[in-house]
């Protein structure tokens, strides 16, 4: 899932002084599960910020909603007819999540409430690490289901490198080698063999560096 | 016991300290309360293992909060006792009420009703 973490409402406030009527606007998918914009946040954020505007003199209309999905049209439907009673709407949605209602509601100012950061798992309570670095070719099959582009700090297809040492990267003492994770695994499936085979220069211009993406299903649509 | 406490704070039940969210301190101090402490179990001895060490959290992460708005993180408090310090409950019950009355009243409760009285 996308994981993001929550602004410092310091600067949430520094984004939101001007405007008088403010919609919070939560998401019910990915940032939910990493407790940075679902209902719960969003009724804090709402609860922190209508505090600080009455005490400062400046006392705001707040409300609070939450969607299903900021990234869907059919969700972003259900605002359509309270969106024109606010000066701003405050996304707590990934980044997907606030250009998508920002391109919907062309005349409403969009303010980000979280720092979009990675595509990863839920390793453990309070604690999500990177998986995948959506480089639009995946080459788990051939890395023991490892990924060396989201997990290697170099990136590097044929690894490991020299900065490799006990099963650690040479950035950060703590931070597993992929390589070393990768080498581990193909041991323990019985494939060591595969680790020989020296993988061909990887297509990036399925990456963003190819400029921005997009995936076209004719099958699916209608 | 009869013992002597003050009058002026409203205890909110619930079934574990664990039940308390973030949303539900900072909710006390919307509805104009000057201060809010939770009294839980003593560490190690939830009921349910860990719910006093989440409220805990939970009331740093509220102090957290209204520290950043304003409103002071002073305002908010954790304490444990256990079910047979009756005595200890109310030592706290003053000690809370003495600390709140140093601090005055909530800022947000003072705006609300200085904008009420120019209206």
């Amino acid at each position: 899932m996308i994981i993001a973490s929550k602004k410092p409402i310091e600067e949430i406030i520094q984004e939101v002084k001007d405007y008088k009527r403010l919609l919070i606007l939560g998401c019910n998918e990915c940032v939910t599960v990493c407790e940075a914009g679902g209902k719960k946040e969003v009724e804090v954020l709402a609860s922190a910020l209508r505090m600080h505007f009455i005490k400062e003199g400046n006392e705001k209309k707040i409300d609070e909603k939450t969607l299903e999905r900021q990234c869907d049209h059919e969700y972003l439907e259900e605002i359509r007819g309270i969106v024109d009673n606010y000066d701003a709407i405050l996304s707590l949605a990934c980044g997907v999540g606030v250009q998508f209602t920002a391109e919907k509601y062309h005349s409403t100012p969009l303010i980000p409430g979280v720092n979009t950061c990675f595509l990863g798992a839920n390793e453990q309570r309070g604690m999500w690490t990177e998986r995948c670095q959506a480089c639009g070719s995946c080459i788990l099959a051939r890395t023991g289901g490892i990924c060396p582009i989201s997990r290697c700090a170099k990136r590097v297809m044929n690894g490991p490198c020299g900065g490799s040492s006990k099963g650690k990267c040479e950035i950060n003492k703590e931070l597993d080698c992929a390589w070393q994770l990768i080498v581990d695994r193909l041991r323990d499936l019985g494939r060591l063999d595969d680790y020989e085979i020296v993988a061909p220069i990887k297509d990036w211009s399925t990456e963003r560096a190819g400029g921005p993406r997009k995936v076209v299903r004719e099958d699916v649509q209608v | 016991m009869r013992l002597k406490c003050p009058a002026n704070f409203r205890i909110v039940r619930l079934p574990c300290t664990g039940k308390i969210d973030v949303i539900h301190i900072l909710r006390a101090f919307e509805k104009g309360a000057d201060g809010v402490y939770v009294v839980g179990c003593m560490e190690g001895d939830c009921h349910f293992k860990s719910g006093n060490f989440r409220a805990r959290k939970r009331v740093e992460q509220a102090a957290k909060i209204l520290d950043k708005i304003g409103v002071g993180g002073e305002r908010v408090k954790m304490f444990n006792l256990s079910s047979g310090e009756g005595p200890l409950f109310a030592q706290y019950s003053i000690e809370m009420d003495k600390k709140i009355k140093e601090l005055g009243p909530n800022p947000v409760k003072v705006a609300l009703q200085a904008k009420k009285k120019a209206a």
